[in-house]
């Protein structure tokens, strides 16, 4: 057995043989001369292949859409002019990988120029020419593999294409060698409730089929554990799953002091077990993969649908969170130096209103046909004026109740101002992180800094939740850090009304609460305040 | 030669569904068909990158062309059923 190390991203034993998700591959350069037989061949054998792999996937889809975007897939793959643009192009001197990659190419250009639902199929094109080159070459068949049995993933590490339609019931665990905390792959993790552990330097040279145990708390990873070992992690993680699921109730410290515990979801489909209300409904879904904006009808049906599903109890909605970091077409906006300090969220209204104004109108006439209590919250605020206009804004679209995300450290040190006009704040610790100490949430190698114990952002939350006590005000934290159940007592102590978390992650904190007066709280967060560094402030609330 | 020349009458236009149907209606026909819209080049009405490249949308016309035996009830066939809104269908 050798033990690795990374960051525990997602809390929770698992073990079980690791698989990795393989690369797209890369194309070889092009060889000097080529046996045109024997090409042609290869174009065949791999046509057979993947169109079988393509079919038993289909198979197995678990739902009707994914499954007929795979036989679409399975029909293109055996497509006869596809053989014979590329025996043509054989001909011409090239090999079998090119002669696919350029033949593809050709319908790739033709999608994009359609447009519309077309220009949306480029991905399914691009991922049957990675797959068809990978049986050229002999390479494993990139993405996720289905090795027909529970196990852990491994991989460099996870993009959301990658992961779309992954399973957490043949998933038990994620391993990545990249990747930090607040990286895709740690939200997932989060998201489905596989435990997870990131930037685990060495996991890539660990063969597939080996048995691997991981803690996603403390970030260790056992390699080469018995059989017996992993049965035992994987029985305790699910008594474990089994006890939280019998918590239930409202957030509340062992002295009763209330902190709602709300869910952050993408859409109905996200809610799940029992919550008090939503506290970050994130609006991008909709306006994904899409060449037109959502009609202000499409909107209405989809928003209505959450509010429907929490009659009576908090939702509160994001204005879509976008811009040249998450880029989507209809926006049509530049390519920027630094994205992430670009026109995104909010300012994207300073080039386009309309789409925050049509959004705000399908909020309002969502929230009246439904008996949700509704607020709505804009991203990317930096000044009080921004959160003034805003809140102007939603009244002139019949909505009440306006707040801002505090996300730029501009807007966390003017937190009082800020709250003058709007009626609550909700702090996304993620981007208040990167933004606070200059450090790409994408940059797996400042993982330490984009820590959520670091003294300086517990510091700016502690000014924000003591705006909101002044000014009788809720203050909430929607960022990954409310779900960590040693963090979300800081985070009471320090005066924050509401914390909200994927689903998952609720019964956790609940227990956590529970288990400690609002006195120790306010004890552990001022420990955590004067500390020094992220290990001192953990430390603090571990004694 | 057989030549019908039809509206696309899919909600989806000639993609998704629709498309899968009609070129797998395409390939249970005797002859070769091609289709094309306007005056651009015809393509295989079997080929599935083919079809999906046209890019023909609800409302496009798209014109088909066969020959030989059974030309053109082939060509009746497949200019029926792209008339038909084929998301509708029962799957």
């Amino acid at each position: 057995m050798r033990e690795l190390r990374g960051i525990g991203a997602s809390p929770g034993g698992a073990a079980g043989p690791v698989h990795r998700l393989a690369p797209p591959p890369a194309l070889p350069p092009a060889p000097a001369t080529v046996d045109p037989s024997a090409e042609k061949t290869a174009v065949r054998a791999a046509v057979l292949a993947v169109a079988a792999d393509l079919t038993r996937r289909a198979d197995a889809a678990p739902d009707t859409t994914a499954a007929e975007v795979l036989r679409a897939q399975v029909m293109m793959a055996q497509d006869e002019t596809l053989i014979d643009a590329a025996d043509v192009a054989i001909d011409g001197g090239t090999d079998a990988p090119h002669a696919i990659t350029d033949v593809l190419a050709v319908h790739r250009a033709a999608f994009e120029a359609a447009g519309g639902y077309l220009a949306e199929r480029v991905s399914d094109l691009d991922d049957l020419r990675d797959r068809l080159v990978a049986a050229c070459l002999g390479l494993p068949m990139p993405g996720v593999p289905d090795p027909g049995r529970p196990f852990l993933l491994i991989a460099r590490d996870l993009a959301p294409a990658d992961t779309a339609g992954l399973d957490p019931a043949l998933v038990l665990g994620l391993v990545t060698a990249e990747g930090g905390p607040t990286s895709h792959t740690a939200i997932l993790a989060r998201t489905l409730g596989i435990p997870a552990v990131v930037r685990c330097a060495g996991i890539l040279d660990v063969a597939d089929g080996t048995l691997v145990s991981l803690d996603g708390s403390t970030g260790v990873v056992a390699t080469g554990v018995s059989a017996e070992t992993a049965t035992g992690v994987n029985a305790a993680r699910l008594a474990e799953i089994e006890r939280r699921a019998r918590s239930h109730g409202p957030g509340r410290t062992a002295d009763g002091h209330p902190v709602a515990l709300l869910a952050n979801i993408g859409s109905a489909r996200d809610l799940t077990g029992e919550v008090e209300g939503v506290g970050l409904f994130r609006t991008e879904l909709l306006y994904l993969d899409r060449s037109d904006p959502p009609s202000h009808e499409e909107q209405v049906a989809a928003y209505r649908e959450v509010f429907a599903a929490l009659p009576g109890r908090k939702v509160v909605v994001r204005t879509l969170d976008a811009g040249a970091d998450k880029p989507l077409p209809f926006l049509r906006l530049a390519g920027e130096p630094n994205p992430a300090l670009g026109i995104r969220g909010l300012r994207v209204a300073r080039q386009t209103p309309s789409v925050l104004t049509t959004q705000l109108g399908a909020i309002a006439v969502a929230a009246a046909a439904e008996d949700a209590e509704v607020w709505v919250m804009t991203p990317m605020v930096a000044t009080a004026a921004e959160a003034s206009a805003f809140a102007v804004s939603c009244r002139e679209h019949g909505l009440s109740t306006a707040g801002v995300m505090i996300e730029v450290p501009a807007a966390a040190l003017r937190a009082g101002q800020v709250l003058r006009d709007v009626g609550f704040l909700s702090i996304g610790t993620n981007d208040l992180s990167q933004y606070t100490f200059a450090a790409d949430r994408m940059c797996g190698d400042l993982a330490e800094l984009l820590d959520p114990w670091q003294p300086a952002l517990i510091g700016l939350i502690a000014s924000c939740a003591a705006a909101g006590v002044e000014a009788g005000k809720p203050v909430g934290v929607c960022g990954e850090s409310a779900a960590d159940p040693d963090f979300a007592l800081v985070l009471a102590g320090l005066g924050i009304t509401s914390l909200s978390m994927a689903p998952r992650s609720i019964p956790a904190v609940r227990e956590s609460l529970a288990a400690h007066t609002l006195d120790e709280c306010r004890q552990i967060a001022k420990a955590a305040l004067a500390a020094d560094t992220p290990e001192a402030a953990r430390a603090a609330v571990r004694r | 030669m057989p030549t019908r020349t039809v509206v696309v009458g899919s909600a989806s236009g000639l993609h998704a569904r629709p498309a899968a149907l009609f070129v797998a209606e395409a390939a249970k026909q005797p002859v070769p068909v091609t289709i094309r819209t306007g005056d651009k080049k015809p393509v295989p009405a079997r080929s599935m990158l083919a079809v999906l490249s046209l890019g023909a949308k609800k409302g496009t016309e798209v014109t088909l062309e066969a020959d030989g035996d059974g030309a053109q009830a082939a060509v009746d066939t497949l200019a029926d059923l792209l008339a038909r809104d084929l998301d509708a269908v029962d799957a």
